[in-house]
C-alpha cells in the first residue's frame, strides 16, 4: 500500500474513477506490483491461506445463518435441519466445523513459521502484535461457534470456559451472570454469543486489514532474514507470490476436502451430537483440539485463580516476544541454538496438546506441570538469554547471495531446468 | 557449547511417555471389536437391503421406546437411503397416528402420518417415559451413530486419518447390543441395571433388547442377535447421516478435480518462475 504506483488507467472510465478513487491503483500497488523477496517458501503461503479460511468461513457461514436458529430449544434440532433436508446443507455445515479447524491449522503453522524466521523482530513488531489480536480473536469465535449446535459439549463448554471469569477476586461472580444473562449458561447465553459469533469474523476482516498494511509498509520478511537490498532480490507480488500461493492453497484445500468429505466428524467430539442436558455432565469435558495445548495448561495450575492467569499469560506472552526475543539475527537457520529450541517447543505445544485431551489427574498433571513450565521458560528465560550467548552463523550480504548459493549447490538440475524451459 | 536439546527432550520423554501411561485410569471401557461396513471407506456406499432389515429390526423391537424424530417417513423413499418407493414409503407412514390440529373445532386429532411427517415420538414427553423406564429417558436415535465412540487413543487416532475409520460409533453400537452377558463374580450391578461387556461402566439400564429369532427376515438372512445388531446399526448409520452417499461421492469428484488442479498449478507457477527477472 505504498503511495506511489506504476499503475496507468488506460480505459476512459478507470482514468475517471483513478482521479476520484485510485482504488485500483492501490490494488494494484498492494497486489501486483508489490515487491516480494524471491526466496521466500511455501511456508508463506499460509498468510493466503489463512485469509482464504477466512472468507471461506464467512461465506459459509452466512448461509448457516439463514437455516439456524439461535434458540436453546431449536438450535440442535436447526442445525440437524441444515444437515438432513437443507439443499447441501450438511456440505455448508461440514464446511463451516472443518474450516474453523483448518483455520487454526493453518494459523498456527503461520505462527510457527513467524517465530522459525524471526519474523516478529524490528521493524515487524506491529504485524506480530496485531497477528496475536487476530488469534485471540478467532479464539473467541471459534469458541462461540462450538457453542451454537448446542449439543452437550457446547453447552458445558461454554460453562467451564465463561466459569473461568468467576476466578476473579470479588467481582468474579457477577461478572459471570452478566456473561451469562442469568443464573447459568442457558437460552441468553446462546443468543449473545450467536451474535458476538456472527460479528467477530468482521472485526477480524477489520484487523486482518491493518495486518495486511502494516505488512506492506515494512515489507515481509524472508527465510534468510536479510531485508531486501536491491530490486534484484524481490520479484513482483503477481504473478510470483500469487501463483506460489495458489499452488499451495489448493494442496492445502485437498487436506480440508479430506476432512469435510471423508472425515467431517474425526475432529469434533460424539457427545456434541447429544442435545444439550443442564442436568447431566460429560465424563470428559474436552475443547476442540485447537484450544488443548491452552486447556493443559489452564488444569496444570492447582489454584483456580492462578491457572486462568497462567491461560492468559500464555497467550497475552506472545505478544511481548519481539523483545523477549534479544538475538539480533531472524532466521533461524542461522541460529544454531536457538533452531534446536523452537522444535522443543513445538513438541512441547504439541504434548500439551495431547495432555489437554487427557483426563487431569496422576502423572498426566505432572506431564502437563513440566510442559507448562516449560513453555514460559522458553520465552523468559531461553529467548533472552539465547541472543546473548548464541553464535549465529555468518549471514549471507543479501537474498541474491542466497539464491544463488543455493542454486549453485544444485546446478546440474538448475542447468537441465534452464535447458528444458528454453 | 554443548547444546541442551538432548537435556530438555529427555525431560519432555520422561514426563510423557513414562509417567503420562502409568497415570491411565482403569480401562472402564472394552474396546469394540471392529466390523466390516458396506458404508466405511470412500467409496462406501449403504447395502440397502440391510438398511430395509435394519428398519424392520427397529420398527419390531426399538421402537417402543428409542424415538427417530429427525427422520421424516419421505426420507425412507429418498437416494442414498433403504431405498424404499415413494409409494411404500407413503404407506408405512399410514401405519403410524400423528397428533395433528387444532382442527376448526379447536381441539386435537389423530390421522394417518403422509411421508412429509417424522416419526412420532414414543412417549408423549420425558416424565413418562423415566417413569415406565426405570427412571431412564430412553435415547433418541436420530444421530446416535454419531453421538457414541470409544477412544482410540495414541497412535491410533493419527492412522485413522489415513484409514478413514470413522466407524467407531456403529462398533460401539453393535457391540453393546451382543455384549449382554451374565455379571462376573464380584461384580456388583446397581438395581434396574443390566450387565453389558462393552458398555462403559457395564451397567446399562436397557435390557438386552432382543433374542435369536425375535424378528422375522424374509430375505434368508440369519434371524440371530448377531445379524440384527449389524442390521440395525447399519439402519443408525444411514439414520444419522442420510446425505453420506452423496458426500462420498462428491468428495472424490472434489479431491481428483483439486489433485489436477494443484498439479497445473504447480507447473504454471514452475513456468512462470523461469521467467523471473535474473533468474538464477
Amino acid at each position: 500500500m505504498s503511495a506511489h504506483s506504476t499503475y496507468e488507467p488506460k480505459h476512459p472510465f478507470m482514468k475517471w474513477l483513478e482521479a476520484r478513487l485510485p482504488i485500483a491503483s492501490l490494488v494494484h500497488s498492494s497486489f501486483v506490483d508489490y515487491p516480494t523477496p524471491r526466496n521466500l517458501n511455501y511456508w508463506w503461503a499460509f498468510g493466503g491461506i489463512l485469509s482464504f479460511m477466512l472468507g471461506a468461513q464467512i461465506v459459509t457461514g452466512i448461509v448457516l445463518v439463514m437455516h439456524y436458529t439461535p434458540h436453546a430449544d431449536l438450535a440442535f434440532n436447526s442445525v440437524e435441519h441444515v444437515m438432513r433436508d437443507v439443499n447441501y446443507g450438511w456440505l455448508l455445515r461440514y464446511l463451516h466445523s472443518n474450516g474453523a479447524a483448518m483455520f487454526f491449522l493453518a494459523v498456527y503453522i503461520h505462527i510457527f513459521r513467524g517465530m522459525y524466521y524471526g519474523s516478529y523482530k524490528e521493524p515487524r513488531e506491529v504485524i506480530w502484535i496485531l497477528g496475536v489480536i487476530i488469534y485471540l480473536l478467532m479464539m473467541a469465535t471459534g469458541f462461540m461457534g462450538y457453542v451454537l449446535p448446542w449439543g452437550q459439549m457446547s453447552f458445558w463448554a461454554a460453562t467451564v470456559i465463561t466459569n473461568l471469569f468467576s476466578a476473579i477476586p470479588l467481582v468474579g461472580e457477577s461478572i459471570v451472570t452478566w456473561l451469562w444473562g442469568g443464573f447459568s449458561v442457558g437460552n441468553p447465553t446462546l443468543q449473545r454469543f450467536f451474535s458476538l459469533h456472527y460479528l467477530l469474523p468482521f472485526v477480524i476482516v477489520g484487523v486482518v486489514v491493518l495486518h495486511i498494511w502494516a505488512l506492506h509498509v515494512v515489507g515481509q520478511n524472508n527465510p534468510i532474514g536479510v531485508e531486501p537490498k536491491s530490486s534484484q532480490d524481490t520479484v513482483p507480488f503477481t504473478p510470483y507470490a500469487t501463483m506460489k500461493d495458489a499452488f499451495v492453497l489448493a494442496c492445502f484445500s485437498i487436506v480440508y476436502a479430506w476432512f469435510v468429505f471423508y472425515l467431517p466428524n474425526y475432529m469434533g467430539h460424539a457427545d456434541n451430537y447429544i442435545p444439550a442436558n443442564p442436568a447431566v455432565t460429560p465424563t470428559h469435558i474436552v475443547p476442540e483440539w485447537y484450544y488443548l495445548p491452552f486447556y493443559a495448561i489452564l488444569r496444570a495450575i492447582p489454584n483456580k485463580l492462578l491457572g486462568v492467569v497462567a491461560l492468559a499469560a500464555s497467550i497475552l506472552i506472545l505478544a511481548f516476544l519481539p523483545w523477549l526475543d534479544t538475538s539480533r539475527v531472524r532466521s533461524a537457520n542461522y541460529r544454531p541454538l536457538y533452531r534446536q529450541f523452537f522444535w522443543v517447543f513445538v513438541l512441547v505445544c504439541i504434548g500439551l496438546g495431547w495432555l489437554g485431551a487427557k483426563p487431569a489427574e496422576g502423572g498426566y498433571v505432572i506431564a502437563a506441570r513440566i510442559l507448562t513450565a516449560w513453555y514460559f521458560i522458553h520465552f523468559l528465560v531461553v529467548l533472552p538469554l539465547l541472543g546473548l550467548i548464541e553464535k549465529p552463523l555468518p549471514l549471507p550480504h543479501s537474498i541474491t547471495e542466497a539464491v544463488l548459493a543455493k542454486t549453485g549447490k544444485h546446478a546440474p538440475i538448475a542447468a537441465a531446468a534452464v535447458a528444458k524451459s528454453s | 557449547m554443548i547444546s541442551p536439546r538432548p537435556v530438555a527432550l529427555a525431560v519432555l520423554a520422561a514426563s510423557v511417555l513414562w509417567l503420562a501411561p502409568a497415570a491411565a485410569p482403569a480401562a472402564e471401557q472394552e474396546t469394540p471389536p471392529r466390523l466390516k461396513w458396506s458404508f466405511a471407506g470412500p467409496f462406501g456406499t449403504f447395502d440397502r437391503a440391510q438398511l430395509q432389515r435394519g428398519f424392520k429390526v427397529y420398527r419390531e423391537v426399538c421402537q417402543t421406546c428409542h424415538g427417530l424424530n429427525l427422520l421424516a417417513f419421505r426420507n425412507l423413499a429418498e437416494p442414498g437411503g433403504p431405498g424404499f418407493t415413494p409409494a411404500q414409503a407413503a404407506a408405512i407412514a399410514a401405519e403410524y397416528k400423528i397428533q395433528d390440529g387444532p382442527n376448526d373445532q379447536g381441539e386435537m386429532f389423530e390421522r394417518p402420518g403422509r411421508p412429509a411427517d417424522r416419526f412420532p415420538r414414543p412417549f408423549a414427553n420425558d416424565g413418562l417415559a423415566r417413569l415406565v423406564n426405570n427412571g431412564v429417558v430412553p435415547p433418541d436415535f436420530s444421530v446416535i451413530a454419531k453421538a457414541r465412540t470409544y477412544e482410540r487413543g495414541f497412535p491410533w487416532f493419527v492412522f485413522d486419518i489415513f484409514a478413514q475409520y470413522q466407524e467407531q460409533g456403529v462398533d460401539f453400537i453393535a457391540a453393546v447390543l451382543k455384549g449382554y452377558e451374565p455379571p462376573p463374580q464380584g461384580f456388583t450391578l446397581p438395581p434396574g441395571t443390566n450387565y453389558n461387556r462393552y458398555f462403559p461402566g457395564h451397567a446399562i439400564a436397557m435390557p438386552k433388547p432382543m433374542e435369536d429369532g425375535r424378528v422375522d427376515y424374509t430375505d434368508g438372512s440369519p434371524a440371530t442377535v448377531d445379524q440384527y445388531a449389524k442390521d440395525i446399526t447399519a439402519f443408525l448409520a444411514w439414520a444419522a447421516e442420510p446425505h453420506m452417499e452423496a458426500r462420498k461421492r462428491i468428495g472424490f469428484q472434489v479431491i481428483i478435480f483439486l489433485i489436477v488442479f494443484a498439479g497445473l498449478l504447480y507447473f504454471a507457477k514452475m513456468k512462470v518462475w523461469s521467467g523471473a527477472p535474473d533468474h538464477a
